[in-house]
């Protein structure tokens, strides 16, 4: 069943490729819009043409945060199902529909956003209004995504009624959790734009209800996060073992922290709009509980990393309390770039706590700090783990080798990208605790020595933004090289297998009605109440706004 | 949990990994965690 | 399925860690009242004015106790209407004893703000049809720089104001 090292058959090699495509174009226009976007802030440079910055800074957020992400994931999850189970015909045309809907979806919203009609930013708050094309763009990537979703559990089913009573294959048990996960967290956004967003930018409704669009909004916009999250941790927990060497840590413990995310990612959007009015702070307090539940499985995957590498290298012979340690695969990239992504990820999650502290969020809500978090997060962690992947699953799905030459380039771009991000990320999360606001075009505000202060934190961001785009274009020299000019060859498809003496995994990990019938309580649990607080509470409507941000 | 097993004799499967290297990793980031929780509370309190 | 004995205690104390932080957020939220602000009180956002705190005479800072003082303030894009001064100009800047005890109130007219007073933890989203509102100590004096937190528009990072603490 798993032809780990042979290519996938042309066909399908397509299909996943054409994702690949989408994921490194849009890497360079965000890429893009970001430099501009530090240039900008550091108050050395203003924009050519007299492009807005919120242009820009709309399409940085749209093309990385949501379709670079959806795009990478959906592709690479696809390439992770064909392996395990398999792809059928019909499946394949399915996924091909999954992709020209998303990518009909994102050319609507990056047209809509170039042209200046929807300056409202990724998280495109009402009552400020974007041209309807917008939501509808949006709209169709996730139907889109959707589409996929339903393509990978067919995929598992036909695998399961072909192997009576094995348990699936930890990789497709991983994809299943993730867009269980995406579906039912992308059906609040869905309602959002779709019931009310659509109906009141073309006029439909006069009004709508703000706090309510931005609860639906978030609920959807932390188990986003995650879905960002959990193919890095599908790497981490079933990719990197084998290509350092060694054997899974534990199907078991893997499964449950899956397990343990798909529970508590949802249920905890309130952490993001803890600053809000006309939310009860009980309730607040409530979701905060259960975002702190969700640490748990990354402290479980923490372990298991390191223990991983421990047994890994203690096998290989490595002695001593670190010699493992010393003799990790560091010239590897495929090792190397996600390797980085974990450390990014102690202080990235460590940050995350800070943020998650009920009133302690009023420290750093909003402030640049934000920013510095999440580019450790996303941005580091979860970006540095792709492009670790891509290293090896381009050149296996173009027939291709990772040549010595461009391992050694990725391990400069990993650096480069290490380098830059430390000091962006580091100034911006100092710039942040001293007040410095986020999502902000260069301002002195009123002067004085507080803005002076911030002032300094967005030149070193400029440095570290710089380096992060030559990092980029050396990324897409080694994509364009992967995908068209490395020489022909057999590049592996990493993926571990168990221990010869690995305990059975439990039955009840795959006891899909359990965990999702949790994951439904919980949702039920945490937002039943609210919800219906904001609505009955709710305030006469808002009319939409088209002035501020530019259309007339 | 809820399908907790027994631990196997045969299995050479806990005690005789050595983990002190993933242990002492780990403590250290939760180590980090704990340092910078209380230093942006206090942060917090004295603002 | 079982646990290593050291991911036993990892676990055991990465959850005690957990619930210490919650311990403490949650003694000081729901004992001493520090919640983040979650004020419950809805307006119509087309008319604010109908509100006795948002009535333009009563906007900007006043004194209502000896070292309490109320400060009332309308976002629009692009401004913090603080009210205005004895000449007529608009108030850009508000001036409290350290030590004093602050009441902010704030609405929005049309879209969503964000209320930062930065440097300190007066820190709120502003959200039409919803007032904000958050009573705090002024620990520390300095001029500190309001600004919109939350994207407003094109002219967002044109939206600020100043608060000074004087000794």
């Amino acid at each position: 069943m798993m032809l780990k090292n042979y290519n996938f058959p042309k066909k399908d090699a397509r299909l996943y490729m054409s994702f690949m495509y989408v994921t490194f174009a849009s890497l360079l226009v965000g890429g893009l819009m970001g430099l501009l976007q530090t240039l900008s802030r550091s108050g050395e440079f203003q924009l050519p043409f007299g492009i807005n910055y919120y242009t820009i800074l709309t399409v940085h957020g749209v093309i990385l945060g949501l379709v670079l992400t959806t795009f990478f994931i959906v592709g690479f999850q696809f390439a992770l199902m064909g392996k395990t189970v398999g792809l059928s015909d019909k499946q394949r045309k399915w996924a091909w529909i999954a992709f020209w809907t998303m990518l009909v979806g994102t050319i609507m919203a990056a047209v809509t956003i170039l042209i200046g009609e929807a300056n409202v930013l990724y998280t495109f708050y009402a009552p400020l209004r974007a041209h309807p094309a917008f939501y509808i763009g949006l709209a169709l990537v996730i139907v889109g995504s959707w589409i996929a979703v339903f393509t990978n559990f067919r995929q598992l089913y036909v695998w399961k009624k072909a192997n009576p009573g094995q348990k699936s294959p930890l990789l497709a048990f991983m994809v299943v959790i993730n867009m269980a996960m995406w579906f039912i967290a992308s059906l609040g956004v869905a309602i959002s734009v779709l019931v009310l967003f659509i109906p009141w930018s073309l006029g439909y409704a006069a009004t709508i209800n703000v706090l309510l669009s931005r609860t639906l909004f978030w609920y959807f916009g932390h188990p986003l996060v995650y879905f960002w999250l959990l193919p890095a941790y599908m790497a981490w927990y079933a990719i990197i073992p084998k290509i350092i060497g060694g054997k899974l840590f534990s199907d078991s413990l893997a499964r449950m922290a899956f397990i343990l995310l798909l529970l508590f990612s949802i249920p905890v959007g309130f952490h993001h709009q803890l600053t809000e009015p006309g939310i009860d702070p009980t309730w607040k307090f409530i979701q905060v509980v259960l975002t702190f539940m969700v640490v748990i499985p990354s402290l479980m995957t923490a372990f298991s990393i390191f223990a991983t590498f421990e047994t890994t290298g203690r096998r290989l012979g490595h002695k001593g309390l670190f010699g493992w340690f010393k003799n990790l695969p560091w010239g590897d990239v495929r090792f190397f770039a996600p390797f980085v992504g974990m450390v990014a990820f102690i202080p990235g999650g460590a940050g995350g706590i800070v943020n998650a502290s009920h009133q302690m969020n009023s420290l750093i809500h909003n402030t640049i700090w934000v920013t510095g978090h999440f580019h450790l997060t996303i941005a580091t962690t979860v970006i540095l783990t792709y492009f670790g992947i891509a290293y090896w699953l381009v050149p296996h799905l173009t027939g291709r080798r990772l040549t010595p030459r461009l391992n050694k380039l990725g391990i400069i771009q990993t650096i480069i990208w290490t380098v830059g991000m430390t000091i962006m990320s580091t100034s911006m999360h100092i710039q942040g605790l001293l007040g410095g606001p986020r999502r902000s075009d260069f301002s002195n505000y009123a002067g004085g020595e507080q803005v002076q202060t911030w002032i300094s934190y967005q030149l070193a961001q400029a440095v570290g933004g710089t380096i992060l785009f030559i990092g980029i274009l050396l990324m897409i020299y080694i994509f364009i090289q992967l995908a068209f000019f490395a020489p022909k060859g057999v590049q592996e498809f990493p993926i571990a297998e168990e221990e010869v003496d690995a305990e059975p995994t439990p039955k009840i990990l795959e006891n899909w009605y359990l965990w999702i019938g949790i994951t439904i309580a919980l949702i039920l649990f945490a937002y039943t109440i609210p919800m219906i607080d904001i609505i009955k509470h709710s305030p006469p409507g808002s009319l939409p706004f088209d002035w501020p941000i530019g259309r007339s | 949990m809820a399908k907790e097993k027994p631990k196997q004799a045969t299995k050479s499967n806990d005690s005789d990994i050595n983990l002190k290297g993933t242990f002492i990793s780990v403590m250290l980031v939760g180590i980090f965690i704990l340092v910078l929780w209380f230093g942006s509370y206090a942060l917090f309190l004295s603002r | 399925m079982h646990l290593h004995k050291f991911e036993k205690i990892w676990l055991v104390f990465g959850m005690a860690s957990l619930v210490l932080f919650l311990l403490i957020i949650g003694f000081a939220a729901f004992w001493k009242g520090t919640h983040p602000q979650s004020h419950i009180e809805t307006i119509d956002p087309q008319n604010v004015e109908a509100h006795e705190a948002f009535k333009p005479e009563n906007l900007g800072l006043r004194e209502v106790a000896d070292g309490k003082y109320t400060v009332n303030i309308v976002a629009s894009a692009f401004n913090y209407d603080f009210g205005t001064d004895a000449d007529g100009k608009a108030v850009k800047k508000i001036r409290v004893p350290k030590g004093s005890t602050v009441l902010f109130q704030i609405t929005t007219k049309d879209v969503v703000h964000g209320f930062q007073v930065a440097g300190t933890n007066v820190n709120m989203m502003v959200e039409p049809g919803h007032v904000s509102r958050l009573e705090t100590v002024m620990k520390n004096t300095g001029e500190f720089t309001v600004v919109c937190n939350e994207y407003c528009g094109v002219g967002h990072h044109q939206m600020f104001a100043t608060v000074e603490v004087y000794e």
